[in-house]
């Protein structure tokens, strides 16, 4: 079945837990749906007959564990058929535990490792400028406990520095990490000079409020939280 | 080194290797809007004219490296051809993962180009040495390995690295010969026949490796293009020299020992393996003593040739 631009949220949601990949994330590995669904559905302008167009929106999941609701948003939205969130993980199947941007149409990073998506998604705001692409925008989406990886905060701190407006961060917060971030998340970017947001993993239009207000001479973060697992 | 340039006629022969790189990154960036040059701090004085002409591709994201390899690839990823650079040990190892999966992994590619090689500053020791650098592309698939030996050969191997679509590594030394040698599509270069041995120069160990096999009946080739190396090339040159092979590299030693051995797995052959030692020397002093201390002067190189040839 190819739900194309057709399918609903809540068609989404029952392809995510249709989805769901693996084991060590049962039920909550949906979490990051309501903020993946919002971007592809109210704010990326990305073609899914054509998603190598150099001028579109990129979404970068840098926190790949758990992809269902990505694959999930990703089916929903036409880059594939939605058979194919049958049989995840297996040996045929082109939607691993991890993805693979060798493999998924639509997917811009192959990631599993945490802690790239972020630097590879300041390398990829910055080529955009530099080829003269300046309305095209740069979503990467990290959860919380992503966060502890080092290369993030060198990432922050040089996009913070150099005002790289056409980036945003997407932190789902589910309270993973163990050592955790006292003061909050949100104060790791602002002082490093970003525009900052929060919202509830769930709230949609809060979402979409964060994901389009204005930041302009620097780079925006939305801190969406996600403590208890909305579905 | 024992070589050091004399008579010179050229531009190249009084400019290090950086020099020469940067000067023709800098061209290349001129002409091709595709390319950017990512920098962390090093060398960035050599890129001021660069980054001032084309201040949004040419970036310094400070002491990151692991960004340095990161940003790189999103370069890529956002259609740049895109070159990262810094001290060797930093470039390759602290950021190895990001060499491993900001690139090849994503399906694109992307050129490193590294100073300081196995023991340039010499007074900075272990931290800055990176002798196990090529040894760790081998771990990866498709990267091609550039290791010149002289500063005029660098404008070439940029402009290949560069116009390929594939990764490479360009490994910048301040050893160097007395002269450039290569061949324009890499393969070996051979400046001298012989019967008993072919004796396989990498790089700035050229020259050591002249000096340490004059007098000895062996062919020497040379080659700034490790990877992929001349397989075909050298098993034509082992063939007619007893199938008997040194290779003398100026990194770890036994780095290509693999690829040479499985060149050569259809015949019975003779391997000696000629580089840097795995041991920590705890020495400062200067890049010569290194080089002496590692067996790689042309009296040592000289020493282990001929106990090969002898126990053949």
């Amino acid at each position: 079945m190819m739900l194309g631009m057709t399918a609903t949220y809540e068609q989404t949601v029952d392809l995510a837990r249709r989805s769901v990949a693996d084991v060590r994330y049962p039920a909550v590995k949906t979490y990051t749906l309501d903020p993946i669904w919002v971007l592809y559905d109210r704010v990326l302008r990305i073609d899914p007959a054509h998603p190598d167009d150099p001028g579109r929106d990129r979404f970068l999941l840098s926190k790949g564990h758990g992809p269902s609701a990505y694959y999930a948003v990703l089916a929903a939205k036409g880059f594939f058929p939605a058979d194919w969130l049958d049989g995840i993980a297996a040996a045929g199947s082109r939607l691993g535990a991890h993805p693979d941007a060798t493999l998924v149409p639509g997917a811009e990073i192959s990631s599993g490792s945490l802690g790239h998506g972020l630097p590879l998604a300041v390398g990829t705001a910055l080529g955009l400028r530099a080829t003269g692409i300046t309305d095209a925008r740069v979503f990467v989406l990290v959860g919380d406990a992503e966060l502890d990886e080092g290369s993030n905060h060198e990432a922050i701190q040089y996009a913070g520095a150099v005002g790289l407006s056409n980036l945003d961060v997407i932190v789902v917060d589910n309270a993973s990490g163990t050592i955790g971030w006292p003061g909050g998340i949100a104060s790791r970017f602002a002082v490093n000079g970003w525009s900052t947001a929060e919202a509830a993993a769930a709230d949609h239009d809060a979402l979409h409020r964060s994901y389009t207000a204005p930041h302009p001479g620097r780079p925006h973060v939305t801190v969406a939280s996600a403590v208890t697992d909305p579905h | 080194m024992t070589a050091t340039p004399t008579g010179t006629t050229a531009d190249t022969d009084t400019i290090t290797m950086r020099e020469a790189f940067a000067a023709r990154a800098t061209a290349l960036l001129d002409a091709d809007p595709r390319l950017a040059v990512v920098l962390a701090e090093i060398s960035t004085d050599l890129f001021e004219d660069a980054a001032a002409a084309h201040p949004q591709r040419v970036v310094n994201v400070g002491i990151r490296e692991q960004l340095l390899v990161g940003a790189a690839g999103g370069l890529a990823l956002a259609g740049l051809r895109p070159i990262a650079h810094t001290y060797a040990p930093f470039l390759v190892e602290r950021a190895f993962e990001q060499v491993k999966l900001d690139f090849g992994h994503q399906g694109t590619s992307g050129v490193l180009v590294s100073v300081g090689a196995s023991y340039d500053w010499a007074e900075g020791s272990s931290t800055h040495f990176s002798p196990r650098d090529v040894a760790l592309f081998d771990t990866l698939p498709g990267w091609r390995v550039f290791v010149p030996g002289h500063a005029a050969e660098v404008p070439a191997l940029l402009d290949r690295a560069v116009a390929s679509d594939e990764s490479a590594y360009l490994r910048l030394s301040l050893r160097h010969n007395a002269e450039p040698h290569g061949t324009r599509d890499g393969s070996l270069d051979v400046l001298r026949e012989g019967s008993r041995a072919t004796v396989v120069a990498v790089g700035p160990l050229l020259d050591n490796v002249l000096a340490a096999t004059a007098g000895l009946d062996v062919t020497v080739a040379y080659t700034n293009t490790p990877r992929p190396l001349d397989t075909a090339g050298l098993r034509d040159l082992a063939a007619r020299t007893g199938n008997t092979v040194a290779v003398v590299e100026p990194y770890l030693e036994g780095t290509s020992a693999a690829i040479v051995s499985g060149a050569l797995a259809d015949r019975p052959h003779r391997l000696l393996s000629v580089g840097v030692g795995r041991e920590e020397l705890r020495r400062y002093g200067t890049a010569a003593d290194h080089e002496r201390l590692h067996g790689l002067d042309a009296e040592g190189v000289g020493a282990r040739l001929r106990a090969f040839l002898a126990a053949g």
